[in-house]
């Protein structure tokens, strides 16, 4: 059954049609957020390993400056702020979006540089040793190892921005939360308005969390890590203060 | 148009005392919750029912997974009408935003209380201690005393998460930015200055905070 059809019962068929629009535009500021940031954590995280002082600075200014405030301020500046002294206004989501990928960025970069240095120095050596090319040294024995790293933090990262991305409601961006509050305002049943409105963003974490693992499985095998099982078992204490693994969670 | 320092030195006595008030307010307010409830959240993570576990770890973990603006619409417009449950705008900001990062302090605390080491138990079990005793004079003092950073970190995460309060009307510092202009439509003087009072905050604290790390490691 299509759960954004209008024929399902009560206030949910009321107000699924427009928390389905209002979910697209979500995933929508997700997924643009989500690029931008990447682009972003990268040219700053590395930027910041740089030998030179010139390249170091900026990337550590950015950083700071938009670690120090928080999105919901980035956002209202670019969209209200930022129009008087250019004297052009951006659309809405993109300003959005723009905020979003800028503040996660920087965020991101930190984790890109710990990412980057978490590898072992033996690593970078050995492929020195091997007469491999700086660039031939990130691009086949830093960064795969690197990425590894990275992918744990960055499931993180992404479940912020995913909540971040409430906040262009703000700025009269349709998504989840503005329709709710829409819904709410034309008198539809509150409480389960905002039940379904906390169950999509849920079921997006968990979609973002199970990409996340499946990266990090493909990742652990192009390395030739052990790969850990997607549905880790739970370890119990049994009576006896062992540790046993319980059967269930198997699949 | 430009900056016009006319209109920022106007704005900016009522933007860093009323905005400000209740800026802080909001802060410490929430902090205070954060910090109390995220103990008590950390506390029943280690209960020895899995009954209390359970639920508390469900309820960590739907918090931390959802924005905090649609958590305060539930305490702004869904409890008044389900519950009968009504409070103040700032009021509901608070503990939106304290329940919040209680979430994630209750982790903290965790990290904390986990990293004791055993031998510590171990020798308040050979005093004989009573168990309040171990929590009061042994475990949580050496706990609180390694997760300070984190905890400051928290903190500043509280003070620039809290301008999200002005979405549910409540006028800080961000909420009477947005007001100020307004009035005129001219929203660069009002908003920069909000963003650089976040930033003046927000840095050196950060900065301090680090220096702290540092101490506490050495």
């Amino acid at each position: 059954m299509n759960p954004c059809s209008s024929d399902l019962p009560g206030t949910v068929g009321e107000a699924m049609p427009f928390l389905c629009d209002g979910a697209l535009v979500t995933a929508q500021a997700t997924l643009g957020g989500a690029a931008l940031a990447l682009v972003l954590a990268f040219a700053a995280g590395l930027a910041m390993l740089s030998p030179r002082r010139l390249v170091r600075v900026p990337a550590r200014v950015y950083m700071e400056f938009f670690r120090g405030t928080s999105v919901i301020v980035q956002m209202f500046w670019i969209f209200f702020a930022l129009p008087v002294l250019t004297g052009y206004r951006l659309a809405p989501l993109a300003a959005g979006i723009l905020a979003l990928g800028l503040n996660l960025g920087a965020y991101g970069a930190e984790v890109v540089r710990g990412g980057v240095l978490a590898v072992p120095r033996a690593q970078r050596e050995a492929a020195i040793a091997l007469n491999f090319s700086p660039y031939q040294r990130m691009r086949y024995v830093i960064m795969p190892q690197a990425l590894a790293a990275m992918l744990p933090p960055l499931n993180n990262l992404l479940i912020e921005l995913l909540k971040a991305t409430s906040l262009v409601s703000a700025i009269s961006v349709g998504d989840l939360i503005f329709e709710s509050k829409a819904l709410i305002n034309s008198g539809s049943d509150r409480a389960v308005v905002m039940v379904l409105v906390m169950v999509i963003y849920l079921l997006y974490a968990g979609l973002i969390t199970a990409v996340m693992r499946l990266l990090e499985r493909r990742m652990a095998r192009m390395l030739g890590r052990e790969v850990r099982p997607l549905w880790p078992r739970r370890r119990r204490r049994s009576a006896g203060g062992e540790l046993t693994v319980a059967a269930g969670g198997a699949r | 148009m430009t900056w016009d320092w006319g209109r920022a030195g106007e704005i900016a006595p009522e933007l860093f005392t009323t905005g400000l008030k209740v800026t802080a307010q909001a802060t410490l307010g929430a902090a205070v919750l954060a910090f109390l409830l995220g103990l008590v959240l950390a506390l029943a993570l280690r209960a020895p029912t899995r009954w209390v576990r359970l639920p508390v770890r469900v309820l960590i973990e739907l918090i931390r997974s959802t924005p905090l603006l649609a958590q305060l619409f539930i305490l702004y417009y869904v409890l008044p009408s389900a519950l009968g449950i009504t409070m103040g705008a700032l009021t509901t900001g608070i503990v939106g935003l304290g329940v919040h990062y209680a979430c994630y302090t209750a982790e903290v605390y965790r990290a904390g209380i986990d990293n004791v080491p055993k031998g510590q138990w171990e020798a308040a079990v050979a005093l004989n201690l009573p168990r309040l005793r171990v929590w009061t004079s042994v475990i949580l003092p050496q706990a609180v005393r390694k997760v300070l950073p984190a905890l400051g970190n928290n903190l500043i995460g509280i003070f620039k998460e809290s301008p999200q309060l002005a979405l549910i009307t409540v006028v800080d510092v961000l909420g009477l930015a947005r007001q100020l202009g307004s009035e005129d439509f001219r929203y660069l003087e009002p908003l920069t200055l909000a963003g650089l009072f976040f930033l003046v905050v927000a840095i050196p604290s950060s900065i301090l905070v680090r220096r702290l790390e540092r101490r506490l490691e050495s």
